[in-house]
């Protein structure tokens, strides 16, 4: 099973270090890391994904809140959230196959961006599940680039992820 | 009030009640070395980097306060490394401040440059990289905050020398924003569940670690383990945190641990973990560890609760408060049957104890230890270095009380005994210390006897003999099919090494001269150093090997099964 975790951090230098030197002096496995902004100047927000079949997402967070810098963690799993992951995939494709291309692309409400001679940029954002479905879409037609965000999550409704759990020690 | 840098530093170590200082000088923290003459902190010149971090670390272990060592920028910082990782592994609170040089060359590998907090990350509880003289007070102030809470630590401060030279306005803060802080009391319904646990239990045996000395908790332990009519194992940094002599007390657990020890864990039915973290020393094959034990673990740190055992019930807090908590609410009946249970398995251990056994006119490195206990009336401080000295330390010296037993546990390091030592006698200067070492570690940080020397200690020096590194070859001797690589070793003469620092020397080669020898050290006045030549190929009993079921123990050769115990053989006071 996947965790995702929220972790909101001090906006200073060498905080990804630290969690990035975390996860791997421990040997936890971790899918996806995103850092950004946040609403406050002084701090980032991660969003983490475990794979708690190798890695308790309990021991990840109990970890994460022992890093000074880490001003608390939530393991959003069993919230209700909005998640999101952004794709920039570059495909094969030639001028005539633009129309039906652009058709597809829109029923996942991605759209193109740009367009070269013999390929196209497609933008698609959306929870991971719906972007891999189009990315399996477009691969046979020639997927020559792509960057994908990682997942980003907040939770619905007025449950704030700003209500941390206790963070101990 | 305007202060350069460099006198922020020593402001905030004044401000932190810091008394002595352990360091050596460098380029990049000269300007810190410049200022202190300014300054009523007792600054100790080491020897070697690394022994100003063991000395930080001894320090802090025998006075619960935090110690602080200083190092130049690149290799003295790099030659600090060791004495962190030995403190993070550990859990004690210590700060080393470390130059750094100028900012404005920072990244272009600068003479004696490298990136020190980034060698630091995984040793260190936190660390800081300070660039702007306006933020060095409260990095000072945060770094000592943060290596005593909750579970303690050693902070690193890397300082770049123009901070040290710039000018600001100093005031020594006292708002710090840190989170975590002081942990939370037990949460009720853990207590009442942990209560549950108990009154059900018919084996239970309390599992004390260092946790017992850190939160200072050995009277608490106390009260809990007399009501509840509990046994209590202590690993071995929880050594002195309940009296060897108490009739509760089973003595250390784990790979070295008396078999009894260990055969009373794995027949438990419910094990008590006070403020210890299963390590694998403690526990040896994880999926055979007590099986039929439901386990109570409290803890302070949240990160160590169901890292390598899962346990039935957790108390995240700090222990003393833990066990003022539950100590009210137990209404456990006494445990007379399986306190008789397990004295049956003792007595049946210290049949073969080499200290019942006849004397043949060999000097044991067991024996040497048990005439060291009785000479300093089991009162000193011990301070061991890591191998088989360390593990008959544990073994043949009760410890009565907190903080007498000074040792490297998680990160078992050689070199550690002197100027840990060191650090502890300028902690605790009234007191009788005792470096424990082999010849082999001894060697390691043999430098710091100029320490000993310049400082004038009154510090009392064993080292004990054998001719290898013994725990090497005792492992070789078990699992390598006594195939002795690079483990028979060469020493100096010690007595005339000793001499040649200015320290008096002696040399034990039989039974008969440890105790008188051992006075003649302990009340000379000044520092001594014993060399006892003991047997060189004797192992430590009983042993349970690495990754075997704890229950899996090699045990002490019976004592009819010794060919040297011959009937002619007189029997030792």
């Amino acid at each position: 099973m996947r965790h995702t975790l929220v972790a909101r951090v001090r906006h200073q230098p060498g905080v990804l270090s630290r969690v990035a030197g975390l996860f791997r002096r421990r040997a936890f496995n971790i899918d996806t890391l995103t850092v950004g902004g946040s609403e406050a100047p002084d701090m980032a927000r991660m969003t983490i994904v475990v794979d708690t079949l190798r890695t308790p997402a309990a021991l990840v967070a109990a970890n994460l809140r022992k890093l000074v810098p880490v001003m608390d963690v939530t393991d959003v799993t069993h919230l209700p959230t909005v998640d999101r992951d952004l794709a920039l995939i570059r495909v094969r494709c030639t001028p005539a196959e633009r129309t039906e291309l652009a058709g597809l692309v829109d029923i996942f409400r991605g759209r193109v961006v740009d367009v070269g001679p013999e390929s196209v940029i497609v933008e698609i954002t959306g929870d991971e599940e719906k972007v891999s479905g189009l990315v399996d879409l477009l691969r046979p037609r020639g997927l020559l680039e792509m960057v994908r965000t990682g997942k980003v999550a907040m939770v619905r409704g007025s449950v704030a992820a700003a209500e941390p759990l206790a963070a101990n020690g | 009030m305007i202060r350069t840098g460099a006198q922020i530093v020593w402001e905030c170590l004044a401000a932190e009640g810091v008394d002595v200082v352990f360091g050596y000088p460098g380029g990049a923290i000269l300007p810190t070395y410049d200022a202190m003459l300014e300054y009523p902190i007792r600054h100790v010149l080491v020897r070697h980097e690394q022994g100003a971090a063991h000395m930080a670390d001894g320090y802090a272990r025998a006075s619960g306060r935090v110690g602080v060592a200083i190092a130049t920028s690149g290799p003295g910082a790099t030659n600090l490394t060791t004495g962190i990782a030995n403190a993070m592994l550990d859990s004690i609170p210590t700060v080393f401040i470390t130059g750094q040089v100028s900012s404005k060359v920072l990244g272009s590998d600068a003479f004696q440059e490298v990136d020190v907090t980034g060698i630091t990350l995984p040793i260190t509880k936190h660390n800081a990289l300070v660039t702007d003289v306006g933020e060095l007070a409260r990095t000072m102030a945060e770094a000592f905050a943060i290596a005593r809470s909750g579970r303690p630590g050693p902070v690193l401060v890397d300082i770049c020398k123009d901070v040290q030279q710039a000018k600001t306005d100093f005031a020594y803060p006292t708002d710090l924003d840190l989170p975590g802080g002081e942990p939370l009391p037990p949460r009720r319904q853990d207590v009442q569940r942990a209560l549950e646990l108990i009154a059900q239990a018919e084996r239970p045996v309390i599992l004390a670690g260092q946790g017992v000395l850190r939160s200072g908790a050995t009277q608490a332990l106390m009260a809990f383990a007399e009501k509840a009519d509990i046994p209590v194992a202590l690993t071995l940094l929880g050594i002195g945190g309940f009296p060897a002599s108490h009739p509760l007390c089973l003595g250390m657990m784990g790979m070295h641990g008396e078999a009894y020890v260990n055969s009373a864990i794995q027949e438990a039915d419910l094990l008590l973990a006070f403020g210890m973290r299963f390590d694998d020393r403690v526990t040896g094959r994880l999926s055979t560890y007590a099986p039929r034990a439901k386990k109570i673990h409290v803890e302070i740190d949240p990160s160590e609760v169901g890292k390598n055992v899962a346990v039935d019930v957790a108390l995240v807090a700090d222990l003393k408060a833990a066990l003022e908590a539950l100590t009210p609410g137990l209404r456990s009946p006494l445990h007379p049957a399986w306190r008789q249970r397990i004295g049956a398995w003792k007595a049946d251990t210290q049949h073969r104890d080499i200290l019942h056994q006849p004397d043949n006119g060999k000097l044991y490195a067991a024996h040497v230890i048990h005439d060291l206990w009785a000479a300093t009336g089991g009162d000193a401080v011990i301070v061991t270095d890591v191998g088989q000295h360390q593990m008959w330390e544990a073994q043949y010296y009760p410890h009565e009380k907190p903080r007498t037993l000074i040792t490297s546990g998680g990160l078992g390091t050689m070199g550690f005994a002197l100027p840990a030592a060191i650090g502890a006698k300028f902690a605790r200067p009234e007191a009788e210390v005792w470096v424990v070492a082999g010849d082999g570690g001894f060697q390691m940080t043999q430098c710091e006897l100029a320490t000993v020397r310049q400082e004038n200690l009154d510090l009392n020096i064993s080292v004990v003999n054998n001719g290898y590194l013994g725990m090497v070859r005792q492992w070789q001797e078990f699992f390598y099919d006594k195939r002795y690589a690079a483990t028979p070793m060469l020493s100096p003469d010690f007595v005339a090494v000793a001499e040649a620092y200015g320290i008096e020397g002696h040399r034990v080669t039989t039974r008969e001269q440890v105790g008188p020898t051992v006075q003649l050290a302990r009340t000379s006045g000044r520092a001594a150093l014993v060399e006892f030549r003991v047997e060189k190929e004797e192992a430590v009993y009983p042993m349970v090997p690495s990754g075997a079921d704890l229950h899996a123990m090699i045990r002490r050769p019976a004592a009819d099964a010794l060919p040297e115990a011959a009937a002619d053989a007189k029997v030792p006071a």
